[in-house]
């Protein structure tokens, strides 16, 4: 390249006379980190193989699974379970990407209100829960319809909304807690294992000393949340989801997000 | 516009940055010169609202950094060439910053072109990149946005030889244009071919601040005869102080036409007369980057045998 066609090229008006345009919408903001969680070979293979797993989570069902479960609710609450384990990692990946691979410096330097950028990666990573439902009831609507076909099997095909709406719930909060364990810890190893370990650990301990049994069962996480998969959370339920969110989900989030604000950038 | 006011970083104890001040025009390129660990960096980050300072303020174009709407179409900033995802493509790289900067896509491409990674090398990932392309995409990322200000830290770094010759004429060309430009580098020559203001750093503070023509200016001029012990009576007699230069000639204050005047009159034979080189700059340059080796040389020989020293792992590893 010459450089005369160098110098030709269409570079404005660096003397700055140009007023500076709006800043980015969160809309946008959100749909950059929605992108940054595909375009590399990590993130994109992450949300394959979630796919891929509920898929056959479903197959098996339908192939060695009861055949009183070969409808579209049991499928359905099924195929949340590998999805709900590993989309929090997409969550926590989000935020620990950005230091360890040190585009924290480039994004900052993009948008310094941080905290911007924390509302577009919950919504990003809420999104990615969203759209993980549909893939679910994807993949169990192609279960109940080959039960139907292939097994003979009565093949139900009612679900309660409380059922999608408690499924939601699920996956919102395991990505957001993802989210918020990325940002108070922010080291990809650290994170995975913190967040797959303390709220299991917890629910061990709540079952071996059943002296604090009552009062641990409110901020057993694992089993508060495993009603919203079946769609059976009712009662009591919801406040021992409610608790168990703010010490698990709320409290990190908070934290992470004043960590992430003030941490130094290099 | 750039301006650093009284800039002050404290880590712990240590001082990063000690009460550094500092402007940049529009129109000229700054070079910000200093060794290795001398605070440059830390003055970027902190001009760039990465880094709070524990005291001072900065600004871009009158603004704190992170007041401003978009920065990223005010200022482009390329700190470390490194730090992009290495999973991601260049031209990836790229995609999003324009989203977020709101430049059209075909701006992308642009810039490609501009820095010179040709289409095949913008569709492979950051990982496969050398030291040199990472650079150009970083140029790029900065330049995307059309900005008024350059920030950018050791851009020259794994540069090949051509790849720094176009980067000046890229500088040059954005500050011509009114842009302002501030690099920084460890390397007086690379600067001096671009720079017109210096700025130098050494040990967290400000070592020398000027234009380049002052801060370059010659200071004095240095003479060499075939036969000094002919030259140097000449000169003694003519008034003119010298004082030996390491290299066998004699450097003196005064214009070369009046060292001429003394060597015609006692007829010595001149095999060199010009103004001397570079003023103090390089001197100080080199005093800066001795003084900061010498003292953690000093501290690692004192370490053992003090016995007041704080710091018992460094015994132990040496």
């Amino acid at each position: 390249m010459s450089a005369e066609t160098l110098t030709r090229l269409d570079w404005s008006a660096p003397d700055g006379s140009t007023p500076p345009p709006a800043r980015p919408g969160l809309a946008r903001l959100t749909v950059v980190e929605m992108r940054k969680m595909v375009d590399t070979r990590a993130g994109f293979w992450l949300l394959v193989s979630i796919g891929l797993i509920s898929l056959l989570a479903v197959i098996a069902q339908l192939i060695w699974g009861d055949a009183d479960a070969r409808n579209l609710t049991d499928y359905f609450s099924l195929s949340l379970y590998p999805v709900g384990i590993l989309l929090p990692v997409l969550g926590i990946l989000t935020v620990t990407s950005e230091w360890s691979q040190r585009t924290a410096l480039a994004t900052f330097t993009l948008v310094p209100e941080r905290h911007r950028i924390v509302i577009a990666k919950l919504a990003a990573a809420t999104v990615f829960g969203a759209l993980s439902l549909l893939a679910s009831l994807l993949f169990s609507a192609f279960g109940t319809a080959l039960g139907i076909l292939l097994r003979d099997s009565a093949g139900s095909w009612s679900m309660p909304a409380s059922n999608l709406f408690q499924a939601l719930l699920f996956q919102v909060l395991g990505v957001v807690m993802g989210v918020a364990f990325g940002m108070l810890l922010m080291n990809t190893p650290l994170a995975i294992v913190l967040y797959f370990m303390l709220p299991t650990v917890w629910q061990i301990l709540t079952s071996v000393i059943t002296a604090i049994r009552d009062a641990a069962e409110w901020l057993d996480l694992n089993g508060a949340m495993e009603p919203l998969s079946l769609g059976t959370l009712h009662g009591e339920g919801w406040g021992k989801l409610a608790t168990s969110t703010l010490v698990w989900i709320v409290v990190p989030l908070v934290l992470g997000t004043i960590r992430l604000i003030r941490r130094e950038v290099k | 516009m750039i301006r650093v006011q009284q800039v002050t970083k404290r880590y712990g104890t240590q001082l990063a940055v000690q009460d550094v001040s500092f402007q940049c025009a529009p129109g000229t390129v700054t070079g910000f010169l200093g060794p290795n660990g001398a605070g440059k960096s830390t003055t970027m980050r902190i001009l760039c609202g990465l880094t709070p300072p524990t005291q001072g303020t900065t600004s871009i174009n009158e603004m704190p950094y992170r007041k401003l709407v978009n920065p990223g179409r005010q200022v482009g900033v390329l700190l470390d060439a490194s730090a992009q995802h290495a999973g991601r493509t260049g031209r990836e790289v790229l995609n999003l910053a324009a989203l977020v900067l709101r430049v059209p896509r075909a701006r992308v491409s642009h810039l490609l072109e501009l820095v010179g990674l040709p289409p095949e090398a913008a569709k492979k990932r950051v990982a496969d990149y050398s030291l040199g392309m990472r650079q150009r995409l970083g140029i790029a990322h900065a330049l995307l946005g059309d900005p008024s200000v350059l920030i950018l830290d050791e851009p020259a770094n794994g540069l090949d030889p051509e790849g720094i010759f176009w980067m000046r004429g890229l500088l040059r060309d954005f500050a011509d244009r009114g842009g302002t430009v501030l690099l920084s580098s460890h390397l007086l020559r690379e600067i001096e071919a671009i720079a017109d203001h210096l700025v130098m750093i050494g040990n967290g503070q400000i070592a020398a601040d000027g234009s380049k023509k002052e801060l370059l200016a010659s200071s004095g001029t240095l003479v060499r005869a075939l036969d000094p012990s002919a030259l140097c009576p000449a000169l003694i007699r003519a008034g003119i102080e010298f004082t030996p230069n390491p290299d066998g000639g004699l450097l003196v204050q005064v214009e070369p036409v009046e060292v001429g005047k003394a060597a015609a009159a006692v007829g010595a034979v001149l095999t060199e007369l010009r103004p001397a080189d570079g003023g103090g700059l390089e001197e100080l340059f080199l005093s800066l980057t001795r003084t900061g080796a010498a003292k953690t040389e000093a501290a690692d020989l004192i370490a053992p045998a003090d016995p007041t020293d704080q710091k018992p792992d460094k015994k132990v590893s040496r």
